[in-house]
């Protein structure tokens, strides 16, 4: 009754231990990929007061232009991105629409689409469901989960189609600079493949100023399609907002697919996303809670012995269980069996994973505390 | 504001171990900045923030007053309104721009105890020139902390 290619798509293997978290009561959940604060509140009432007014229809399937023309705005100020409103922004159900339209706009059968790994899971799975051929480019933490640049010209010599990014990464947390993008973008470059460059995280990012991939020069900005939103820094995960950024034969191709599929995002949403590009002393406020989580729990595990390597971005870190001679999903049932400690297994973030787990620090300065000593109380029982 | 100020001011039990895994600064250095905080009047005290409503037994009322000064020869704000301040009732008092010159924050066990407080020891007083008491009747929001009512929060415990 299913379709082949979708039976393929194979289920995250860790599905049962998710499953076990979810019956499991009064959990300290280090497991979360969302944001612990609750939206800010001149937001909600934005979208409060959308709804008095009885904002209630359809909007244009590309979004408000409002809403696009703040985005269009916001990028120039921060990152001097020039993007038209009219037709190089798109707005879609969060980043999740945005890379199944992206993938869906530019794959063809038996294309190859490169993932670098540790992934986010959604990426091989709406690669292969919109008929491509994923391959993996892993990373290791002898590089602190970078790319390394030999391995990326060998990946590139398949002839990709697309490359997907993820710049701050979950789960790794990683940031690249600057610098360190022109290197792996003058690579790309010569090999001909697009960019899907996932941002989402980009207000969360600590050590130096983010650089999205369209600002390295004018060709990384017509081969890339920019992904973002308003989830992960504003707080907004259950609005669903997100926004593509493209060259407008792109952004035309996947509002194509977006006008039949979804016809648009939510307006009350799309309001309270224009908001919220004016809540920015909010935003800053959350990053710097988010700054001295990190600095305390990766502190913490390399004092515990899990190799942590410093994350730059994000709020997650995926510190190594090499130590412990466990694997993931051993060790993620134990510690919550034992110490209801919930942590995501690493491998559902890549096969190779199997001695890492994800931490996810957007919690509670308590709970984390709280985590960390449960954590060592169950290594020490452990040796 | 510095990092200890912060963390201290919202969680004043934190220990300087906590403190030290949250600055990196060593408990030496925590330590010596606590005491010079102290000591220069900037951290002022610690304390509990208590939900009164919540205890059963416990009566409490509090007034905000507002107070109208009659300006007089050769006494600054400063010296009345610490005649004011001294009475131990008096919880809160901050100096206003606008339409009246001080407001009080004065509690006592009920009404009659602070109208008692008005009536016989602020409105003699001769740079009193008008009071305003306004009975508290429900506390929603005290120092930035919402008392009524919690934000729910839905999140699933584990997510990619
Ligand atoms: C890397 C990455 N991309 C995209 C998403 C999806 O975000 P959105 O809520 O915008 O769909 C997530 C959420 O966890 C993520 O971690």
């Amino acid at each position: 009754m299913i379709a082949k290619h979708i039976k393929k798509v194979s289920p995250s293997g860790i599905r049962e231990f998710f499953d076990l978290v979810l019956g499991m009561p009064e959990v300290i959940s280090l497991g979360v990929g969302e944001p612990d604060f609750i939206t800010p509140w001149r937001i909600r009432e934005k979208a409060i007061t959308a709804l008095e007014e009885g904002l209630t229809s359809y909007t244009s399937n590309s979004g408000l232009l409002s809403l696009r023309q703040g985005i269009s705005e916001f990028l120039n100020s921060k990152y001097s991105l020039n993007y038209k409103p009219e037709n190089e922004i798109l707005i879609t159900t969060g980043v999740s629409e945005g890379l199944d339209l992206a993938l869906r706009a530019i794959v063809e059968p038996k294309d190859v689409v490169l993932v670098i790994s540790p992934h986010y899971v959604a990426y091989p799975a709406l690669a292969q469901i919109a008929g491509a051929k994923v391959q993996y480019l892993i990373t290791d933490e002898k590089s602190d989960f970078k790319i390394d640049l030999k391995q990326l010209k060998n990946a590139l010599s398949v002839k990709p189609k697309a490359i997907i990014l993820n710049n701050p990464s979950n789960p790794t947390g990683v940031h690249y600079s600057g610098s360190e993008l022109a290197k792996i973008w003058r690579l790309i470059a010569l090999s001909g493949a697009l960019v899907i460059s996932d941002e989402v995280y980009d207000e969360l990012t600590y050590d130096f100023k983010h650089v999205p991939f369209t600002a390295l020069d004018k060709k990384a900005k017509r081969k890339t399609i920019l992904l973002n939103g308003f989830s992960k820094g504003y707080a907004m995960t259950g609005f669903r907002v997100g926004y593509v950024c493209a060259d407008k034969e792109i952004i035309s191709a996947m509002t194509k697919i977006h006008s039949f599929s979804m016809m648009c995002v939510p307006i009350v949403s799309q309001v309270a996303a224009i908001e919220a590009l004016r809540a920015q002393r909010e935003v800053a406020d959350m990053r710097s809670q988010y700054k001295r989580r990190r600095d305390f729990v990766v502190k913490e595990l390399n004092r515990l012995g899990f190799y942590t390597p410093k994350p730059q971005g994000a709020f997650y870190c995926f510190p190594s269980l090499k130590k412990f001679h466990v694997n993931c999903l051993d060790f993620a049932k134990k510690l919550l069996f034992q110490e209801k400690v919930a942590v995501v297994p690493g491998k559902a973030f890549g096969d190779e994973f199997d001695t890492h787990i994800r931490i996810s620090y957007a919690n509670t300065l308590d709970n984390l505390k709280e985590a960390i000593i449960r954590i060592e109380r169950f290594i020490k029982a452990l040796k | 504001m510095d990092d200890i100020l912060e963390i201290l001011e919202s969680n004043a039990r934190i220990s300087f171990e906590d403190l030290k895994k949250l600055t990196g600064k060593s408990i030496k250095e925590i330590e010596k900045a606590v005491k010079s905080y102290e000591k220069k009047g900037i951290i002022v005290k610690y304390k509990a923030i208590i939900n009164k409503t919540k205890l059963k037994n416990e009566q409490n009322v509090v007034a905000l007053i507002e107070v109208r000064i009659a300006p007089q020869k050769d006494v600054g704000f400063d010296l009345i309104a610490e005649r004011i301040y001294r009475f131990p009732e008096v919880k809160n008092c901050y100096l206003l721009s606008g339409t009246y010159d001080l407001l009080l924050e004065v509690s006592g066990k009920d009404i009659q105890t602070v109208a008692g407080f008005v009536s016989e020891k602020l409105a003699p007083l001769s740079s009193v020139k008008a009071t305003a008491t306004h009975f508290m009747l429900k506390k929603y929001k005290e120092d930035g902390i919402i008392l009524t009512k919690k934000d729910k929060n839905q999140r699933l415990p584990i997510t990619y």
